[in-house]
């Protein structure tokens, strides 16, 4: 479904990305680990279709479509979801109507008519119960007033509803605590199935413990070093990255 | 940042829907000002002599003023020798039904999307349509009267209802009170006059739409609303012009009197032509609006969407005379490209108990300038006057500004007067979160917008509303920034 190839990309003349290779397919969740600074929400942008990044070299296919061509509400109607690291309020935009919105928009992209009121209120109040999001808080303007985990909530409930083929997880656990991790968790496990995929960004292991994954990627010094399956997850969080850095610093541009 | 500045210079503004010329011959005088023109004026209009008297002191004491010069705007001096003072469509007769109507004047309502026909029909709203300078026959004129209601163009009112055009006239703005007031005074063209008697509550929303057709041509609207004791109307304005090249001096007056227990609400939708992309072009709206609460518990709204014109400026304000009365502002102005905007209100409380409340949003995009200009008076002896008010300023793009300049003038201890202002910007980030849902740069901003200005618009009657939000949304179209 997802395939990057060799990509590289620079922000304000710094390279950030030199030549990632990934391949995702129906059906599978990948997580991408590193340290600080590695390139994880660079390439979680880049996908999105964020201004700030150059793309340099390389490619991204998404369903054998080349993404970087197109806007970021294309690339969003082609079924790409990003859950934003740091998700910006926009007062006065009610959640509902901001859903109602977007929902609207990508099923025209798609030839399809506008969802009737009564089914998007129905599809509104079953996905607030799947991913247990307090009904209140979706009538508020957009984040506007949420604590750090309800904002991470809503970006899950969001996906929810836009039911996206790709779900690109930005840091989604961070700032939460084990309950909120677990519940954000179970949101995103009840929507794994064999037409989509997700891409869940993290530091740490803890979220791997609930949204399991079929491969863990470690990004390092803007590429892919190394691949392999959960297992590779625990031994980081065991060893920590020194040793990554040790093994693969220095790496040739 | 590389991207959003190119997208800044790719997207091109839609063209201003309603710029079209009608062919109706016009009756339109050369131009220039006399004490001449002003008689030919009254003439031409059948006016009675007390009229011709009113014009013509307000024309000697215009001739005394020096014209203001505060505002934060800047435009090039006016030539008033220059601008016709009168014209109207040649055919004048008097209409019963709209089958007699020009079908050239029907074909131009039509394309101003408020077919005649289909209000009579659909919307139950009397309209009197204002072209040019001369009043087509008022519809629904006949359903009002039973109630007793009067309302029809301001120049039948003068030769119909001469006692209420002296007792009111001037009474809430005198000829003398600004430059502007003074002209209007003496070359004002026509408008509407409704009058609403003791306890009737006006079943159906007035409107008036208004069209400044002959080049050269200054509209000099004046409306006076008089709401008797216990009475209830809801007006609406909604104006529209053609493209010119000229810019078009706009000096309208509107005067609203509310009695006891009366209540008046003056909703606008404003959308002269602003002028193109290198602010060439535009009407000027230079507007004294002021309605007075006389009686006790009286109440006046103005609700204003303002997005055209080359330059806005006006206060529509309310004394507070009457105990217990009540003054209230909502104002959406959009300036985009080279537009610019002064306005605001005036809250002047003189009774006691009086309440306030103004609601302030404006929106700078282009390398606009728009200004906030409010002034909250409490006189000695209002006691317990309580004002609100909220000013918000949103700018799009760093090359446009927003200004505030609140007054508070309080001369009574018991006063409680809260003023809270807003700046802020619809951020990159706000937009790509809207964008990464599917949602395009275009929409996001109507989206962003329409929320900033939610609270205004819900003051709106509710078709009002709808043009409002889409009137807001072609305004600000290739906006990005």
């Amino acid at each position: 479904m997802l395939e990057i190839k060799n990509l590289q990309v620079s922000v304000e003349g710094k390279e950030i990305l030199k030549g990632l290779n990934l391949k995702v397919n129906k059906g599978e969740v990948h997580a991408i680990m590193g340290p600080n600074g590695a390139g994880k929400s660079t390439l979680a942008s880049v996908i999105a279709g964020k201004q700030d990044y150059e793309v340099t070299g390389g490619s991204i296919l998404f369903n054998g479509k080349d993404i970087l061509e197109l806007s970021p509400d294309e690339r969003a109607k082609e079924g790409v979801f990003l859950a934003f690291q740091y998700p910006i309020e926009i007062p006065g935009v009610s959640t509902i109507n901001f859903l109602k919105t977007a929902v609207n928009e990508i099923r025209a992209y798609k030839g399809q008519g506008p969802m009737e009121a009564k089914e998007f209120l129905a599809m509104l109040k079953e996905k607030q119960k799947l991913v247990q999001i307090d009904t209140n808080l979706t009538g508020r303007a957009v984040n506007e007033g949420f604590s750090g985990g309800e904002k991470k909530r809503n970006e899950i409930f969001q996906m929810a509803m836009l039911n996206p083929q790709l779900g690109v997880l930005d840091e989604t656990d961070s700032g939460l605590d084990i309950d909120a991790l677990r519940i954000v968790a179970e949101g995103v496990n009840k929507l794994r199935s064999k037409d989509n995929a997700f891409l869940v960004i993290t530091h740490y292991q803890r979220l791997l413990e609930y949204i399991v994954p079929d491969f863990v990627h470690v990004l390092y010094n803007g590429q892919i070093v190394k691949s392999g399956t959960r297992e590779l997850a625990l031994e980081l969080e065991s060893k920590g990255y020194d040793w990554i850095k040790k093994e693969f610093s220095e790496i040739p541009a | 940042m590389a991207g959003s500045d190119k997208i800044l210079e790719e997207i091109t503004s839609s063209e201003y829907k309603y710029g079209f010329t009608s062919d109706i011959e016009s009756d339109t005088i050369p131009a220039g000002l006399s004490e001449d023109v002003v008689r030919f004026i009254s003439n031409k209009k059948g006016e009675p002599e007390f009229m011709l008297e009113y014009r013509l002191k307000a024309y000697r004491h215009w001739l005394t003023m020096k014209e203001p010069t505060w505002a934060h705007v800047k435009f090039p001096p006016i030539d008033y020798q220059s601008i016709s003072y009168y014209s109207a469509p040649k055919k004048q007769k008097v209409l019963n039904s709209l089958d007699e109507v020009d079908p050239e004047l029907l074909r131009t309502f039509e394309k101003l999307g408020i077919s005649l026909v289909e209000q009579m029909r659909l919307s139950g709203v009397a309209v009197d349509a204002v072209l040019d300078s001369v009043s087509v026959k008022t519809t629904f004129k006949e359903k009002l009267s039973e109630l007793g209601i009067i309302f029809c163009s301001f120049s039948d009112a003068v030769k119909e209802h001469p006692e209420l055009i002296k007792k009111y006239m001037g009474s809430v703005v005198p000829p003398g009170d600004n430059y502007f007031s003074a002209l209007n005074s003496a070359v004002f063209s026509d408008g509407s006059f409704c009058y609403i008697p003791k306890g009737v509550r006006c079943p159906m929303e007035l409107s008036t739409y208004f069209r400044i057709n002959s080049a050269g041509t200054g509209q000099f609207e004046r409306t006076l609303i008089v709401a008797d004791e216990g009475s209830y109307v809801s007006y609406l304005e909604g104006c529209t012009a053609p493209m010119r090249d000229e810019n078009q001096l706009h000096a309208a007056v509107v005067e609203i009197v509310a009695h006891k227990d009366a209540e008046v609400k003056y909703s606008t939708v404003q959308n002269w032509y602003p002028g193109n992309k290198e602010g060439k072009g535009g009407i000027y709206n230079f507007v004294t609006k002021r309605g007075i609460c006389l009686g006790d518990n009286s109440k006046i709204s103005w609700t204003q969407v303002e997005t055209g014109s080359a330059i806005t400026w006006k206060y529509p304000s309310v004394i507070l005379k009457g105990n217990n009365s009540v003054g209230e502002f909502y104002s959406i102005a959009v300036t985009n490209n080279m537009q610019q905007a002064d306005t605001g209100t005036k809250m002047t409380h003189i009774g006691k108990n009086t309440k306030s409340t103004i609601v302030s949003k404006g929106i700078a995009a282009g390398k606009s300038n728009n200004s906030y200009r409010g002034l909250v008076r409490i006189n000695k002896g209002a006691s317990k006057a309580r004002n609100y008010s909220q000013c918000d300023s949103l700018l799009m793009g760093d090359r446009c500004g927003a200004h505030t300049f609140p007054y508070i003038e309080i001369n009574d201890k018991t006063a409680i007067v809260e003023h809270e202002a807003t700046t802020s910007k619809i951020g990159e980030d706000q937009i790509f979160y809207c964008n990464q849902r599917g949602i395009d740069t275009e929409k996001a901003i109507g989206l962003i917008v329409n929320g900033y200005c939610r609270e205004v618009l819900n003051k709106l009657p509710m078709e009002f509303a709808v043009e409002a939000q889409k009137l807001l949304a072609v305004s600000l179209e290739g906006s990005v920034g």
